[in-house]
């Protein structure tokens, strides 16, 4: 009967794998508010979140935390908050998770039509600037905070910030969330410009790992993904694999 | 000076008269009605031929148990199903809505619909009403690209999982999934597993009870039903001690007969008879 209960659970872990491909979700918001309705009715997915994105020699490192919040309940734990918007183009979301899953369907849709018409692959600032268009009209309605990274033959690897407000603007590296407060002095005294791809992505899990230890709406594994003129290299580090530091 | 030739022209515009008396008629302790909400206990996974869906039967509103056997889980298609929670009449219309734009596309394009459409079609809906259709749902089914689960929240965020549960009963479901989640389960595990998510969620969770509904969806299958119900939780137990006290338990110190005197009088009327 309750077999289960019994039994080993070798692959506890195993759906972490399954997220990997998934371009779906991320961070969820509640609303309308009305008195009497349940807390899990009510509060928004949100996206207690750590993001980072940094440039490297020939490309991109973009990472997240894979937690999603519903107040205090962690209502998805291996979350993909790394999303597809042209082969070589994706954003990090932070915000209300059904604002950023809304917008980035819409720029996915746009940057689509905008690489049919050019005939050649968008460029990231083309990318940011639709990201910027839709975050600063709709700014009073939605609460978004992404980052925009990919590689184009034009201008090779980038990084872009678009804030709450609607802003953008580009950085060599950026990080965004909840969780990014924390990690502010380990950035600006760890970066350095041109770094080869594999000091990028050290810099970037440590960075990540150290927030989403600091941060309690964020936790999980964390998410890498590399984005150079060959297209994206995604990679999962699960929890028990994150670089270890002073615990204590 | 309004004729029939030429009627008064109204001023237009809205009229917010009745907002400022609904405020103060709340003010003053009266409250508009409430829709009904199922607190719910729902939940799917995947297994290896397909998917297994379950939910409880309780509706509420407010205190009371509004229908002791609703059913929770919603075809959309004829191998994608949906549970729903949040406020009855919410899941009950946007399952319907979405169930007929999903046959419409089928027939318009001549072959079988995607799960990961239903998905698109909900979640756009949902964030088109910024939360205010209260409907969480847990759609799950079977295609020609594999068998998913998602999770889709009242303001359009959804996530894809290989198992999910929703409701005010999710964190009572969601234990027992942790405890005993596998990957590549069997069709008799999956099902015994979301029967237990669903009776923990019954039996701990005050806005879910009554009965288990389970859909199990299988790939080589081309249709499947909802066994409603699966199984009955909720029952009244059976009493199996005597409270009464046995006869002679309290001593009888004194007795006293006091006779009731009746009096008794005999009214006859008469019909007049002429």
């Amino acid at each position: 009967m309750n077999s289960y209960l019994t039994d080993n659970v070798p692959n506890r872990f195993a759906c972490l794998g399954l997220g990997t491909n998934s371009p779906q979700s991320l961070t969820k918001r509640p609303a309308a508010s009305l008195r009497d309705m349940p807390d899990w009715l009510t509060s928004e997915h949100s996206t207690g979140t750590s993001l980072m994105a940094a440039e490297f020699d020939g490309g991109v490192v973009i990472g997240a935390d894979t937690r999603t919040t519903t107040g205090a309940y962690v209502a998805n734990r291996v979350t993909d908050k790394l999303t597809r918007v042209t082969d070589r183009i994706y954003c990090c979301r932070s915000g209300s998770a059904a604002d950023t899953q809304a917008i980035a369907d819409v720029v996915t849709y746009h940057l689509e039509f905008h690489e049919i018409e050019t005939g050649e692959p968008a460029l990231v600032r083309s990318a940011a600037a639709v990201f910027k268009d839709i975050c600063y009209n709709y700014r009073d309605q939605m609460s978004a905070g992404i980052i925009v990274a990919g590689w184009d033959s034009r201008h090779g690897g980038q990084v872009y910030s678009v804030p709450i407000g609607g802003m953008v603007v580009r950085q060599p590296v950026t990080i965004g969330g909840s969780g990014s407060t924390f990690i502010y002095g380990y950035v600006d005294s760890t970066f350095k410009p041109k770094m080869t791809r594999e000091e990028c992505e050290q810099f970037v899990l440590n960075g990540l790992t150290l927030a989403l230890s600091r941060d309690g709406s964020s936790g999980g594994c964390v998410r890498l993904g590399t984005i150079t003129k060959d297209g994206v290299d995604r990679r999962v580090v699960l929890h028990n694999d994150l670089p270890k530091f002073y615990e204590g | 000076m309004a004729t029939g030739l030429a009627p008064e022209i109204p001023s237009g515009g809205f009229s917010f008269g009745n907002f400022q008396r609904n405020l103060s008629l709340e003010v003053q302790g009266l409250h508009p009605p409430k829709a009904i909400k199922t607190g719910t206990t729902i939940c799917g996974l995947t297994f290896n031929n397909g998917v297994v869906l379950g939910a409880d039967t309780r509706a509420t509103a407010g205190n009371v148990v509004a229908d002791k056997n609703c059913s929770k889980i919603h075809r959309l298609a004829p191998k994608i199903f949906c549970c729903g929670a949040g406020t009855a009449a919410d899941t009950e219309m946007t399952t319907r809505n979405i169930e007929s734009q999903l046959e419409l596309l089928r027939l318009n394009m001549g072959r079988e619909v995607p799960v990961v459409v239903a998905n698109r079609l909900l979640k756009q809906m949902l964030f088109r009403y910024q939360g205010y259709v209260s409907a969480a749902l847990v759609l799950g089914g079977v295609d020609k690209f594999g068998s998913h689960i998602y999770c889709i929240y009242p303001h359009g965020s959804t996530d894809k999982l290989p198992y999910a549960t929703m409701g005010s009963g999710s964190l009572a479901a969601m234990a027992v999934f942790e405890r005993g989640w596998k990957l590549d389960m069997d069709e008799a595990y999956a099902v015994q597993l979301v029967r237990d998510a669903i009776a923990a969620g019954i039996t701990n969770d005050l806005g879910s009870g009554s009965n288990v509904d389970i859909n199990i969806i299988r790939r080589d299958e081309p249709k499947t039903k909802i066994i409603r119900p699966y199984e009955e939780i909720g029952l009244r137990g059976k009493r199996h001690g005597k409270y009464t006290y046995q006869k002679g338990t309290t001593k009888v110190l004194e007795t006293e007969v006091i006779p009731i005197v009746v009096e008794e009088e005999e009214v006859v009327q008469r019909m007049d008879e002429d």
